[in-house]
């Protein structure tokens, strides 16, 4: 037993020496929009290659996590998806570093190209329960949404405006699910993230608008949210550096080629 | 080395045995002060009694989902129950010994199986049936009932055969030698004499039902409202709890917990209720 103990205490030793003897890293948690986690996680991965002195840490938790862990300090930056910040976020620097469209989604069997923001509302709300009302099949209208506090789905209300989510819509919990929901049925009507669009599902046109990165950039798709970085405070050096590095060139091309919309 | 002497590791299996049940303690005390004080202060029938569940309007009312609730565990039941028990009964009476004790092995493993490929099954095979054959939404009451009741058969099944297998062999003898068949041995003295082990099959196998979350929150389409019909989309108190929990804050947060606490309080009944029909037929032997 003893044998087999010594070159682990061993190798845990000398973790321990290497670890206090090696340059003093600074580390940089950053929490919030589960949206945006994963392409954190690429940029930090990058920038931690050029910056070995930095160890930068992402956490999910959703929007609202975002805003109170950068509030109380449990995270150095926050990351939010939202139209419009709450209050109590004022105290926080906000830094857009990209945007999102939110693509309103269907079966590709439903014949119907697209919508405005009324018929839009109007579905969500609940008033317009048939196809054919909106030009389609003689189908009912299956709402999907996402559920109350989750970032897409408190823009996607903002945006569009006016909307209390009829009772008879199904909830669920990801972009992912409502993805499925979405795909395996005919009369089904979502919304999710732009860059979760694939060839199982069909966008529909906004205001006779289609929902691609080019329409997006100009401004002309108007289903877009942003996305925030939150410092409170000015933030130390590292962190102005790396926010820095996300708006950078490069930064921004991460986003871009991972589906999401640059600032720049 | 007195550490490990009898006492000792008397000691120490006492320590690891109290630290279980300290943990459930903990839970019940944790759910209880986080959820109670929202309680008092919402008012016990505006939170049980009301149908608006608006977190963002700070409205919480839950009763579309106690209903739901409610209803996915008695269809679960009405599906699984009979299923359960005729099973138990066939696998122990008209079954070969050797044959079910091959058997039943097999069924609990059904019970290993992880809920959420139950409530992916549900997604891809159950709900788009239900939608084709019945109309609605698909993800519903109905395909949340049937999931349900398929996860429940493992409980029923293992848990009847126990108590079928416990029914002295001396009065299913005494039966057929008065003249009774297999089958009117089963109906009039077999089932009869193992029926509070049954009910109390039935009764766990509820409160696993109340329970289930994730492939309730797949197959359920969690709306809530009061459901209408078996194919409307209903949420579960459970899925409730596990759907807003990752963007709760404040109220909302304490509202979910006291969501817990009347979850604790239906699951710790029907535990209780089944101890009881447990303790009930050991009494009387």
């Amino acid at each position: 037993m003893n044998k087999m103990l010594q070159p682990t205490t061993g190798a845990l030793l000398l973790a321990i020496v290497l670890t206090g003897c090696g340059r003093q890293k600074t580390s940089i948690t950053m929490a919030g929009s589960t949206a945006f986690q994963p392409f954190a996680e690429k940029l930090a991965e990058q920038y931690m290659i050029g910056h070995p002195d930095i160890s930068i840490t992402v956490q999910g938790g959703g929007s609202a996590v975002g805003i109170q862990s950068a509030l109380s300090g449990a995270a150095q930056i926050g990351m939010a998806d939202l139209v419009q910040l709450p209050p109590e976020a004022k105290d926080l620097t906000a830094v857009p570093v990209a945007r999102d469209g939110i693509a309103v989604v269907v079966n590709p069997a439903n014949t119907v190209a697209g919508l405005t923001m009324a018929q839009i509302r109007g579905i969500f709300n609940g008033t317009i329960r048939n196809w054919k009302d909106i030009g389609g099949a003689d189908a009912p209208i299956t709402v999907v949404s996402r559920e109350a506090g989750s970032g897409t789905r408190t823009s996607f209300e903002q945006i569009v405006g006016g909307i209390a989510l009829s009772k008879d819509a199904l909830i669920q919990d990801s972009n992912g699910t409502i993805r499925e929901t979405v795909a395996n049925d005919a009369n089904a009507v979502g919304y999710l993230s732009h860059g979760l669009l694939n060839e199982k599902i069909k966008a529909l046109q906004a205001d006779g608008r289609d929902c691609t990165t080019e329409a997006i950039m100009a401004g002309t798709y108007t289903l877009v949210r942003p996305i925030y970085l939150l410092v409170k405070g000015t933030g130390s050096e590292q962190i102005t550096a790396f926010i820095d590095y996300v708006l950078s060139p490069e930064g921004q091309q991460t986003i871009k080629s991972n589906g999401l919309i640059p600032v720049k | 080395m007195k550490l490990f002497g009898e006492k000792g590791v008397e000691r120490l299996l006492t320590g690891i045995a109290f630290s279980a049940i300290s943990a459930l303690l903990l839970i019940a005390l944790f759910i209880f002060s986080e959820g109670l004080p929202f309680i008092m202060r919402y008012g016990l029938r505006g939170f049980l009694f009301s149908s608006e569940w608006q977190p963002q309007a700070g409205q919480f009312g839950i009763f579309p989902m106690i209903v739901a609730t409610l209803w996915v565990t008695l269809g679960a039941i009405a599906i699984g129950a009979p299923l359960g028990v005729a099973g138990a009964v066939f696998l122990t009476e008209f079954m070969p010994r050797p044959v079910m004790r091959a058997v039943k092995p097999t069924i609990e493993l059904l019970a290993g199986i992880p809920s959420v490929v139950y409530g992916f099954i549900g997604v891809m095979v159950l709900a788009p049936l239900i939608r084709s054959t019945f109309g609605g939404p698909g993800l519903s009451l109905l395909a949340a009932s049937i999931i349900l009741g398929v996860m429940i058969l493992p409980t029923v099944i293992s848990i009847s055969i126990d108590a079928i297998m416990a029914v002295p062999q001396s009065y299913r003898e005494g039966s057929l030698a008065l003249g009774a068949t297999t089958w009117q041995t089963v109906r009039m003295v077999t089932v009869p004499a193992a029926r509070s082990g049954i009910i109390a099959s039935i009764i766990l196998a509820m409160g696993r039902a109340v329970g289930e979350t994730m492939a309730v929150i797949m197959v359920a389409g969690n709306a809530v409202k009061l459901p209408g019909s078996a194919l409307d989309s209903v949420r579960t108190l459970t899925a409730n709890i596990a759907l807003e929990m990752g963007y709760a804050t404040g109220t909302h947060r304490q509202a979910l917990f006291a969501t817990g606490v009347v979850l604790f309080v239906v699951v710790m009944a029907l535990n209780s209720i089944a101890g009881l029909a447990i303790r009930q037929k050991a009494g009387r032997r």
